[in-house]
This record gives C-alpha cells, structure tokens and sequence, in this order.
C-alpha cells in the first residue's frame, strides 16, 4: 500500500483541482469558439470532439486538393439512389423548371431561388475527389454556385452558427457550421464535368463540401435553414445521418 | 490475481521450506508504471480499432493504387469475403448489414486515445531514457550471432534465458524499435491521410504516399503487419511464460528462478 505524506496529499489534491478547473476553462473555451460538435454526447463525444475541434483549428480556410483535368475519372460512380418521390418525379418531368430553393431562418428576408437563378449567378467549379465513407473515391469537375453566395443574398444574420441543408429525399437533412458554409470550395452544385448534374448525381441540385466525405454531400437540397443552434432540429444532433449512427462532422 | 500467487511468495519467511527443490523467487522491478500503463491502453485501443477497421472493410473490400478507385474501376485486389454494401460485387449471395457508423466513431475515438497514449510514451521514454536502456541495442550486445540465437532460440521453442527476463535480446529491441518508430506513425499517417479535411491542410500527406487510394492500401497493409506482431508478441509472452511475463506487464515486478542460489 503506498502512504501518502501530508505534503503529497496537499500537492495531489491541488493538481486535482488545477486539472479540474483546467478542463472546465478547456471546456468554455472551446463552446466560444465553436470546437464543440453537436453531437459531443455519448460515448463517441470525445472522439467526435477532438476531431472536429482540432480539424477546425488546423483546417479552417485549408482548401481541398484540387487536380488537373487529365485526372478526372472516366467514370463517376453514383452510388445507389433511393426510390423517387411522386413529387419528385413530376418535377423532373418538367424538367425542374418548378424546382425551388427556400432560404429561411437566421436571414434578412426568406427567399427561394429556381435552378435558372441559381444559375445566373458567377457560376464556380473545382476539380476535386468525391470520396465515400466506405473506401471508394474518385475525382470530378463540380460546377455550381458558392453556397457563401446565396448566404450573402439572403442577408445572413451575423449570430448564425449552422447552415441546416434538406433534401426532397424523405428524412434526408444535415448541416455544416459557418465555416464550412462559407468556404470557397462549399457549392451548390449544379453541374458536373462540362454537363447538367444528372438526377444520378443528385440534380438538379446537390451540396458539394469536398472537404467531407460522401454521405454529408446530400443530392437534391431543396432547402436551407440557418440558425444559431442545431436543437430544434430532429433529435438535435445536426443531421439525420447522426441519428442513423453517422457522424455529424464528416472530415474525416 | 490467484495466478499471481507464486510470485508473490516472500522469499525467505524464517519457516523452513517443505519442498526444498522449490527455486527462490525473488521480486525483480521489470516494467515501470508508465510503461505498463501506456501497454494496456494500447492494447484496448488497438483491438478496438482492428474489430471496427475490419468492419470498416466489409463496406467496400476492395483496394486501389493512386489516388481513386469504384466499383467501375479494376482494383488492385478484392478481399474474398462479403460486404455490407449492395454496390459491391462479391462471390456471395448476400449482403452484411450496415456496421459503419459506430465503426468509424469507435475507430477514431480508439485512434485519439491510442495517439495521445504513444505521445506520453514517447515523451516520457525519451526523458527517461526508457529507449537508449531498454530498447536501443548497445554496441557491445549487437551481433549477427546475438540476433540469429535470437531467432533461432525461440523456433526450437525455447525457453528464453534467465537475463532475458529482466532485460530485452537484440532481436525484441529491433523488433520494439521497428513496430514504434516505422509501423505505428506510418498507420497514423496513413491514416490521416484518408481525412478529407487533414489533407486539404497537408496536401502532401497523400500526395507522398501516392494517392488517397495508396493511402488506404497502405493502411491495410501496415495494420496487418502490426496484427502478424501482435500474433508473435503473444507467441513469445506464452513461449517465456504467460503469467509470469503478463504479470511483470500489471505489476511491474517479475519472479526470478534462482535455481543454483
């Protein structure tokens, strides 16, 4: 049995009590500064937490590889595609002509945006790798308006924190923080390699974040949501895949 | 820790011994706290992340060199077993249900836990000097015939010698050394360079390994190479003497036999 002095107990019991209130300020510090995932509870918050508080430290303004053309891939691979809604199928029909983005939340002023507006504006690519949780990747040209673009026409509210993105898709939403929702490589991606973002794909409209894997670049986004805080949202937990056992932030 | 039982006999009680061929043991300091400590974290970690690497596998058991690869493009190799995605084709008429998500949050906890281990390891075993006593090979016990006894000693299972019980032989340094310093920071790297986000801030983390693809084989590989150690890591502990050796590693202090004291 080891005995303890008094002066190790005193000493014990300060670095207890340092290390405590350490975490406690650690804690503070990093809600202020938004290193704290919405889905930090369970018995994965503290994985969760350290990847995405240190990715946001490091990976702030870093932007994804980008490659020459000669390396895009012959072939995108779409991945499986859930049956279509009715709804859907007779917009598609009209060839999207009625397809609308509303804009809502933490804004100036509500708006909605058709798939030509959105294409009237300075219209962006990146040639970037579409990688899946799975394993698989491959690289295409994405083209599409920056998502901080139709931020800035909604007039964004300066206390917003996340952009909440839902899909025609049933139950399919998630969200990105500001970060990601500004970055310069974030789009909503209307094209790919020279042509239309064909429905396979997600058309007419689909997230792009290539600095995150597949399943957070959600296919046929029909709305946008922001807000400050993620609660009101499903479980809370910033996106349907968290609640399916995927993690919110996806660089990783 | 019954099985511990003869280890902890005090060595000499003032009663006199019934069985007088029963060695002396005595109670020799063989890992220190840290050592021990960091070891089993590891070893937690490291069967967390190999069960939830594997499950990761299954949802695409396919491999790549370069930087892409899908199901539409040939692999490098396809591992012959079923998936958990309809997308893949396999040799079985049936498709393993979907383990990804948990698989990916535990890997990535365990990877943290198992990161922040190995820094306080090898902090510490560099100010310690845990590395230049232990692990380092001295110039006087290199030899090419140290290392091929050391070799062939264990092939003709045998039992290892009463030194080496309290200290490594050449073959267990190398071997220590190469697993510290090669095969767990290229797994870590490998690793992150599979991060999306980590390689938008360090592109060259992929671009060094010759692709996210290569990344990704690598990290197979390299993860195999560390199960093939685990596999005679345990051979050797069971080969010296299970509880004796696992034991030391828990307690810290080893049992010597003193057979002609």
């Amino acid at each position: 049995m080891i005995k303890l002095s008094r002066r190790q107990l005193l000493v014990s019991g300060l670095a207890a009590t340092a290390g405590a209130s350490g975490l406690a300020v650690a804690a503070r510090l990093a809600q202020k500064y938004g290193l704290v995932p919405p889905d930090h509870g369970g018995i994965y918050g503290l994985g969760e937490t350290l990847t995405y508080a240190s990715q946001r430290l490091l990976t702030r303004h870093s932007l994804a590889r980008e490659f020459p053309r000669s390396r895009i891939s012959p072939r995108p691979f779409p991945n499986e595609l859930a049956p279509l809604t009715e709804e859907f199928k007779r917009l598609q029909a009209g060839r999207f002509a009625d397809w609308r983005l509303s804009v809502d939340g933490l804004v100036a002023e509500p708006a909605s945006f058709s798939i030509a507006d959105l294409k009237s504006y300075p219209s962006r690519s990146h040639i970037t790798e579409l990688a899946c949780e799975e394993g698989w990747s491959y690289i295409a040209e994405w083209i599409g308006v920056p998502l901080s673009h139709v931020l800035k026409l909604a007039g964004v509210h300066p206390q917003s924190k996340y952009v909440v993105y839902t899909s025609m898709e049933p139950d399919t939403w998630d969200s990105i923080d500001m970060a990601d929702a500004l970055h310069p490589q974030t789009f909503l991606c209307y094209g790919i390699n020279g042509n239309e973002l064909p429905v396979v794909h997600g058309g007419p409209l689909r997230m792009r974040l290539p600095r995150q894997v597949g399943y957070k670049n959600i296919k046929f986004i029909n709305r946008l949501t922001v807000t400050d805080s993620l609660k009101g949202f499903g479980k809370g937990l910033g996106s349907a895949a968290r609640e399916a056992g995927y993690a919110w932030y996806a660089g990783i | 820790m019954a099985t511990l039982g003869s280890a902890q006999l005090p060595a000499e009680t003032g009663i006199p011994r019934t069985v007088s061929t029963a060695p002396v043991t005595k109670l020799a300091p063989r890992h220190s706290a840290l050592v021990r400590v960091t070891h089993w974290i590891t070893t937690i970690c490291f069967f967390a992340l190999l069960l939830t690497g594997i499950e990761i596998v299954i949802s695409h058991p396919r491999f790549y060199w370069g930087e892409t690869g899908t199901v539409l493009t040939a692999p490098l190799f396809q591992l012959p077993i079923p998936s958990s995605r309809a997308t893949v084709p396999t040799a079985y008429g049936y498709v393993l249900p979907d383990q990804n998500g948990w698989s990916r949050a535990l890997h990535f906890e365990a990877a943290w836990i198992a990161v922040l281990t190995g820094l306080l390891y090898v902090v510490s075993g560099l100010l310690t000097g845990h590395f230049r006593k232990n692990l380092l090979p001295s110039n006087a016990d290199f030899s090419w015939r140290a290392l091929l006894t050391s070799f062939t000693k264990p092939l003709r299972f045998e039992r290892p010698s009463e030194a080496e019980a309290s200290s490594y032989n050449v073959l267990q340094r190398l071997t220590y050394l190469f697993v510290i310093v090669i095969l767990f920071p290229l797994v870590i790297w490998s690793g992150l360079a599979m991060s999306l986000a980590f390689a938008s801030a360090f592109p060259w983390s992929v671009t060094l390994l010759g692709g996210r693809q290569s990344a990704r084989t690598i990290h197979l590989f390299v993860s195999l190479a560390l199960v093939l150690f685990l596999f005679v890591h345990v051979a050797m502990v069971c080969l010296a003497g299970f509880w004796n050796r696992t034991g030391a590693m828990i307690t810290g202090r080893t049992a010597t036999r003193k057979e002609h004291a």
